[in-house]
Formats: structure tokens, sequence, C-alpha cells
């Protein structure tokens, strides 16, 4: 395969543009993996990466991926925090690359929350 | 933390946390001199002189949420259980340089990792700053502009899947082609057929 060139982004702009003319670029679950310093020394890029690769693998283009700072409870990094639409954002503790892949699978594709794995549900007030 | 990649990370998301609207990264491997040096400098908001004293306070932070701030300490005992060197500055408003050398043969030198990993997840979390991220390894270089990536995209936003994706193959190839000690992961090897 030839090397990339950041020209051929142009063709990723095409194709992602036809894809959200489809279906208005819609996001259904937000996903935030806690980036602080207590995050990334747990883990947390680890989790990122499985979460990254799941996404791909199951093809899906409404999940969203971002990152936050450190919420305080750094003792039970990893954290992340699913949040689909319409329903209260549930906190996930002590993540690894496995429970991302079971959280994503279950709970962002079907629904079914991981109670095991869960912190707390609701938002936390930040800063 | 047992990568320079994770501690990149890290410093480079208090940057943007400074408000920081572009972010460089500065990396040399120099098998000559024996040293390897990673810099990060930013736009953001800065510090004075009292708070650059404190900074390095494992017991300080600009945080409420906790009482501790590693970030910074962690980093700078990584330089000098490897045989290097830390230095930070900065200017209230104008932005804060971190530079950090270390041996590049100490054994106790934590091994560079995942670097195209973790711009990725640099990117994806923080899709309204700009990156520069300049990699330099026996006279060769190799640079990721995210303005120039930018430029191409229009309006999609950087953090979109398929951009990332991108992004990845893209700093893996040019790394790669360097001849770095970074890690090429396996994700990328089987990818990919020549």
């Amino acid at each position: 395969m030839a090397k990339l060139k950041i020209e051929d982004l142009k063709k990723i702009k095409e194709m992602v543009h036809a894809e959200t003319a489809l279906r208005d670029g819609f996001k259904r679950v937000k996903v935030t993996v806690h980036m602080g310093t207590c995050g990334i020394a747990s883990g947390a890029k680890e989790v990122m990466d499985s979460l990254m690769s799941e996404i791909e693998e199951a093809a899906v283009s409404d999940v969203m991926v971002t990152t936050s700072g450190c919420m305080g409870l750094c003792s039970r990094e990893p954290l992340v925090t699913v949040e689909i639409i319409d329903q209260e954002p549930i906190k996930y503790e002590y993540v690894n690359p496995n429970k991302m892949r079971q959280i994503f699978k279950r709970h962002i594709l079907e629904g079914e929350i991981q109670t095991p794995f869960v912190l707390a549900r609701g938002a936390e007030v930040v800063k | 933390m047992l990568e320079l990649a994770l501690h990149i990370l890290d410093i480079a998301e208090n940057s943007v946390r400074a408000g920081a609207k572009t972010v460089f990264i500065d990396i040399t491997e120099d098998r000559m001199r024996d040293r390897l040096e990673i810099e990060i400098r930013d736009d953001g908001a800065g510090m004075d002189e009292a708070t650059l004293k404190k900074a390095m306070d494992p017991f300080y932070t600009s945080k409420k949420v906790r009482r501790v701030g590693l970030g910074l300490p962690m980093l700078a005992e990584a330089a000098e259980r490897a045989g290097g060197s830390f230095t930070i500055e900065s200017r209230k408003g104008m932005g804060t340089r971190v530079a950090v050398g270390f041996q590049l043969s100490h054994i106790d030198r934590q091994p560079l990792g995942d670097l195209s990993g973790a711009f990725m997840v640099l990117l994806a979390g923080n899709a309204d700053v700009d990156f520069v991220c300049r990699h330099q390894c026996g006279g060769r270089v190799f640079t990721l502009d995210t303005r120039e990536i930018r430029k191409e995209i229009g309006d999609i936003p950087l953090n979109h899947m398929e951009v990332l994706k991108f992004i990845r193959q893209y700093m893996m190839e040019g790394l790669n082609e360097i001849g770095t000690e970074a890690r090429i992961s396996h994700h990328f090897e089987g990818g990919y057929d020549t």
C-alpha cells in the first residue's frame, strides 16, 4: 500500500460528507474517558484504545468519544462515563480494556447497564 | 506512569486546561550524544512567578477536586532517575514551556511507548486545540501539524473517528520511517498489507 499523505484526507472528507448526508451526523451515545494524571497513570489510555478499536470493529458512527480531567475520585480510576441520549449518565469505575469491551457491547450497543462495574448514576459537578 | 508517551499526554492536557490554542511537542532522539529530549510548549494562560515556584510541589494543584498535583513532579522524577534534566518556564499570559532531557541509554529511562496512541487520545478529547508534533531521530524528522489537517478536512471535526484513524496510521508510518524507538502497534501491522 502506498504511503499516506495529508492530501489523502480529501477522500475521507468526501466519505464522511456522504455518510453525514445520509444519517444527519446524529450521535446517540457520548462516552467520556477521564484522562487526568490519575486516570492516565492507572490505564485510561489503554481503555480508550480498546474503546476506539471496538467502535471501529462494530463500524458504528453514532458513538462519540471524548476525554475529561480528574473529578477527584482518583482511587477509583480509570473512570468512564456513558451517556445515552435521554438517559441518565452512568459512571463506571476501575475500568480496564476487558470491562470496556463488555460495556461497549452490552451497554452502549444493547442498552443494558453493566451494574457490577457502576460507580454512580448522574453527572458530577465539575471543578 | 510507565511510558514517556503517557507523561507527554498528561503534560499536554495541562496545556489544554490552561486554555492553549496551539501546543507544540518536540521530541529528539539523539544517539550520537546519547540524549533524549522532550519539549512541550503552549500559548496558554501561563503562570506568575509565585505559582511557577509551587508548580513542582506534589501537594500543590490548581484544581479544587483533590489536594495533590503529581503530573509535573512525576515527570521531573522520571528525568532525574535517568541522568536527565528538567526545566519549566512560564510567563503569565504568554504560555508555558516544559523541557525534559534523559540519558538515552540509561537503564532507568522509561521507553517512549505508544506515541501515536497518546496523540490520538489527545486529539479525541480536544478537537478545538491545535497540536504540532515534531519528532527528530538520527537527523530525520517527522512532523504532524493539525492545522494542516484542518485545512484538508474543512468542516469535519478533528475527532471524527475516520480522521483519527487516518492520523494514527499516518503518524505510525512517519515514526516508523525515521527509525524511532516508539512503539508501532500490532493494530497497524495487522491492518496493513504491503
